[in-house]
């Protein structure tokens, strides 16, 4: 009894600390985190395997056949590529216009006293919180009062939509890269500049020489950042652009007639695109810390302390040039796999097995007809007509196809020999959008009939 | 080439601060001058002033007898090494220093031989590939002052260079500096708060008071004869006796100080003191003695209150209660007569003074010719 006590104490004394460590905290913490993950990265997840599903809508459930057939048609899509090329020309003269802009006005702000500094920060910072629509309509009158009042035609730079876009977008981009160009001046030291001046440079030799470098990384952050706030523009586009098209809004014309995966594969390029450059940049910024901690630990012990950094293959192998390499080339390697990959023998199967189960239900459904016919006499003689049209009648029904019809579970007297409930499990399978579904009734034994080939003729257009 | 500085009543305001008053003076080519003062009495301002960064509200700065104003720091014969040096951190340390070549337009390659030679001359040959932030901060210094010996100036201004520096280094560069200014021949405008600096490397020593300039001359006179009481008790230790006048003989002045000692001074510049005329006596702890038997002026009866021990030094705190052959007798412990502090003496550790235990009584003496008398005026925080 005792022993058996102090077994159990002892087992309380291990088992205590464990329960301590995974306490209701840390098990709301590593929900939240989960969850938060879930919410961030599920959807992009999903994007991805869309892409990728050879059905006509982005789903990931049913999974019809594996394919990359929408990257092709991407590729092929002219008025989105004419888009694309558009959004691009737009973003370079987004980011042309809008970096020096900004940078303008964060020195600005910097230099200017205490009072003038908030009120200019809030002229500087209005485009921001105006509502893009407002600034794309406001582009549009302001420029074309502007052309109306040079007498200019319909056919000069104030009514192209691209120009007009690119001015639209830099009222407001230009405030981004100022916050960003802010940002990193604040952490500049004026008498860097001070310093440079007293040895004799002229201002603008201080602006070039000392400043400038010192910017880069934020020039660097705020051009890929105007680029990107460019291109996904629409409020402010969707008005500037005129007659012209860009990426968002040809995408979002398509939106209006109904999606399909090609979205889910400009969404894998994009996030791809996006992953190895994130991957390439953060290579750079280890290496560049990696060169400063050994820099700092050869003035803290002598030269001997930097060989104890990583050696020559480690060395080479996370230089973010060889980094970039190795993820372009698995890019390229995949690319050119999934180009050469053809989906369409699974794609064939597919439908020969769609059509295959529709031959069988038709079968089916005759043979029901058939049995019916001789037993209908008997209990219904005069109302015949109408009571057997509502089980099967729904069915073929134009309106009905998708339905269970309720029709099915009405005639209580169903032939012994027939299926337990016919209508409801087969009706589905003509509906349009379940085509894919390995519909529930196909527990029947599959008949091969050497008729069946001929079958596809008739029931082709519902499948498109 | 001349290489002389001379400020012509200038004056520096901020709004309704003023933060230089009426600097009146001529720092001389080749000098080595140090403007000495606490923080915040105006230096910087006064040296970038000279620089160029600010122009004076009102008065004149001449550089070799030219009138600067309206002309930039960059098309002025200074260079300036900046109070936390202002290195530049995206170049190598050999682009620092030719940076001043660079904006003139000087090729590559006389750039790189300059450079080199500059690094000889600070004696860090081979840093020159470095970056900034892989120096030392005694390095980083010496880099600073070859980027401005590079530019060429007449004039060298330095903002505080080594108050970074640890205690040790701060020493080591003293020297060093003052090697570079006999090495270079210019003028070097230097500006400290720390009064060793300022003693063991300059000329001639300024010392600035809330913008004031308060007295110009050698190290020795500054320290020897303070020509103010801010002076007095900013450079060097000393005791402060407030007293009123008594009598006077020439320069020789009596005195009863506020705790009733009876003590005797001299009046610096020669000032004429009225009899009840406030006052304050500074005598440095150095030269207070303990007093031989024979009888002389200023001897005071003390009691030990503490004891230093600082090695070569020993200070002692003492508590003076009368003048002996006065009101007579030792002091109670804590009758202190010195403006509320003790009477510190300072005695080299050359065994002459025998150990001293706390409350032992002893007679101290100083001469009249080291007790500076001066007109009542506000003293250095400590
Ligand atoms: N740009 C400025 N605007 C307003 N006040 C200033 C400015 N620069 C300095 N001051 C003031 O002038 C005084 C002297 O400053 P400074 O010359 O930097 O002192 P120091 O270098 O002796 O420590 C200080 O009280 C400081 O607050
Ligand atoms: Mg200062």
């Amino acid at each position: 009894m005792s022993a058996r006590g102090n077994v159990l104490a002892a087992r309380g004394s291990v088992w205590r600390p464990v329960v301590a460590r995974i306490s209701w905290q840390r098990l709301l913490l590593l929900l939240f985190v989960a969850a938060f993950f879930a919410y961030l990265f599920g959807p992009l997840i999903i994007m991805t395997v869309t892409a990728f599903n050879s059905a006509d809508y982005p789903r990931v459930t049913p999974w019809d056949c594996f394919t990359t057939q929408w990257f092709g048609r991407f590729g092929r899509d002219s008025l989105l590529l004419a888009g694309l090329a558009n959004s691009f020309f737009i973003g370079l003269g987004v980011v042309l216009l809008s970096l020096p802009i900004g940078l303008a006005a964060a020195i600005a702000l910097s230099e200017v006293g205490e009072r003038a500094r908030s009120l200019l920060y809030t002229v500087f910072i209005v485009p921001i919180l105006l509502p893009g629509i407002v600034i794309g309509i406001a582009t549009l009158l302001f420029w074309g009062r502007i052309a109306g009042s040079f007498g200019l035609g319909h056919d000069t730079l104030l009514y192209n939509g691209i120009f007009l876009t690119i001015l639209g977008q830099v009222c407001f981009i230009s405030s981004y890269s100022m916050l960003i160009f802010l940002a990193r001046i604040q952490r500049f030291d004026p008498t860097q500049t001070e310093a440079a001046l007293d040895l004799g440079a002229t201002p603008g030799q201080a602006f070039r020489k000392v400043l400038l470098p010192f910017l880069k990384p934020a020039i660097g952050s705020a051009a890929v950042l105007a680029f990107l706030a460019s291109v996904e523009n629409y409020n402010t586009t969707v008005f500037t652009i005129v007659s012209e098209s860009t990426f968002t809004t040809v995408l979002a014309s398509k939106v209006r007639f109904g999606i399909d995966p090609t979205i889910s594969a400009i969404a894998v390029i994009i996030i791809t695109t996006t992953l190895v450059a994130a991957i390439i940049q953060e290579a750079r910024q280890r290496r560049l810390a990696a060169r400063r901690r050994e820099a700092l630990a050869g003035v803290a012990a002598g030269a001997g302390a930097a060989a104890v950094m990583a050696g020559p293959t480690g060395r080479l192998l996370s230089h973010p040039a060889s980094v970039a390499v190795l993820l372009l080339a698995v890019v390229g390697g995949l690319v050119w796999a999934g180009s050469r990959y053809d989906s369409s023998a699974c794609q064939d199967a597919l439908l020969q097995q769609k059509l295959q189960r529709q031959q069988e239900l038709l079968e089916q459904q005759r043979q029901r007809m058939q049995q019916q016919a001789p037993a209908q006499p008997a209990p219904v003689p005069s109302g015949a007509a109408p009571k057997p049209a509502s089980p099967f009648g729904g069915v073929f029904a134009p309106n009905n196809l998708g339905l269970s019809a309720p029709g099915g579970a009405v005639p209580a007297p169903a032939p012994p020999g027939a299926a337990p409930k016919p209508a409801s499990p087969f009706g589905n399978a003509f509906a349009p959008d379940n085509l894919g579904l390995s519909a529930p009734g196909g527990a029947t034994a599959p008949k091969i009939e050497p008729g069946a080939p001929a079958a596809p003729a008739d029931p082709a257009p519902a499948t498109q | 080439m001349s290489r002389d500085v001379t400020l012509e009543h200038v004056t520096i305001r901020f709004g309704s601060h003023t933060a230089v008053d009426d600097a009146h003076l001529t720092i001389r080519s080749g000098e080595f001058f140090s403007f000495l003062g606490p923080s915040g009495c105006g230096k910087t301002t006064l040296l970038r002033c000279v620089s160029g960064f600010l122009e004076p509200t009102e008065g004149r700065v001449l550089i070799g007898g030219e009138d600067m104003r309206g002309v930039g720091p960059n098309r002025r014969p200074t260079a300036l090494i900046f109070q936390n040096l202002a290195l530049f951190p995206l170049m190598s340390v050999a682009e620092n220093i030719a940076f001043a070549l660079e904006v003139r337009g000087v090729g590559r390659q006389a750039r790189r031989k300059r450079a080199v030679e500059l690094l000889e001359l600070i004696a860090l040959p081979h840093v020159g590939d470095k970056k900034v932030y892989e120096l030392s901060g005694g390095q980083r210094q010496r880099v600073a002052i070859a980027r401005a010996l590079a530019a060429e100036p007449q004039i060298l201004l330095l903002d505080e260079p080594l108050s970074a520096l640890d205690l040790k280094l701060r020493q080591h560069m003293r020297s060093e500096l003052r090697a570079i200014q006999r090495r270079v021949g210019l003028t070097f405008i230097y500006i400290t708060h720390d009064q060793g600096e300022a003693l063991t490397m300059s000329d001639r020593v300024a010392v600035m008071s809330e913008g004031r300039i308060e007295q110009v001359d050698e190290p020795l006179a500054v320290y020897d004869h303070p020509k103010t009481s801010f002076v007095a008790s900013f450079v060097g230790e000393t005791n402060v006796l407030p007293a009123t006048v008594t009598g006077r003989d020439g320069t020789d002045v009596t005195l009863q100080t506020d705790g009733g000692l009876i003590v005797q001074g001299f009046a610096v510049g020669r000032r004429q003191y009225r009899a009840g005329e406030r006052c304050q006596v500074f005598v440095r702890p150095e030269q207070i003695k303990v007093a031989p038997p024979e009888p002389g002026p200023n001897r005071l009866a003390a009691r030990v209150l503490a004891e230093e021990f600082e090695g070569n030094l020993r200070h002692v705190s003492l508590a003076v209660g009368g003048s002996v052959g006065g009101s007579g007798g030792a002091p109670a412990v804590g009758a202190l007569a010195v403006g509320g502090q003790p009477l510190r003496m300072s005695v080299v550790n050359d065994g002459s003074l025998p150990p001293l235990q706390p409350d032992a009584a002893l007679t101290v003496t100083f001469d009249p010719s080291v007790a500076s008398v001066l007109p009542e005026g506000p003293l250095a925080r400590a």
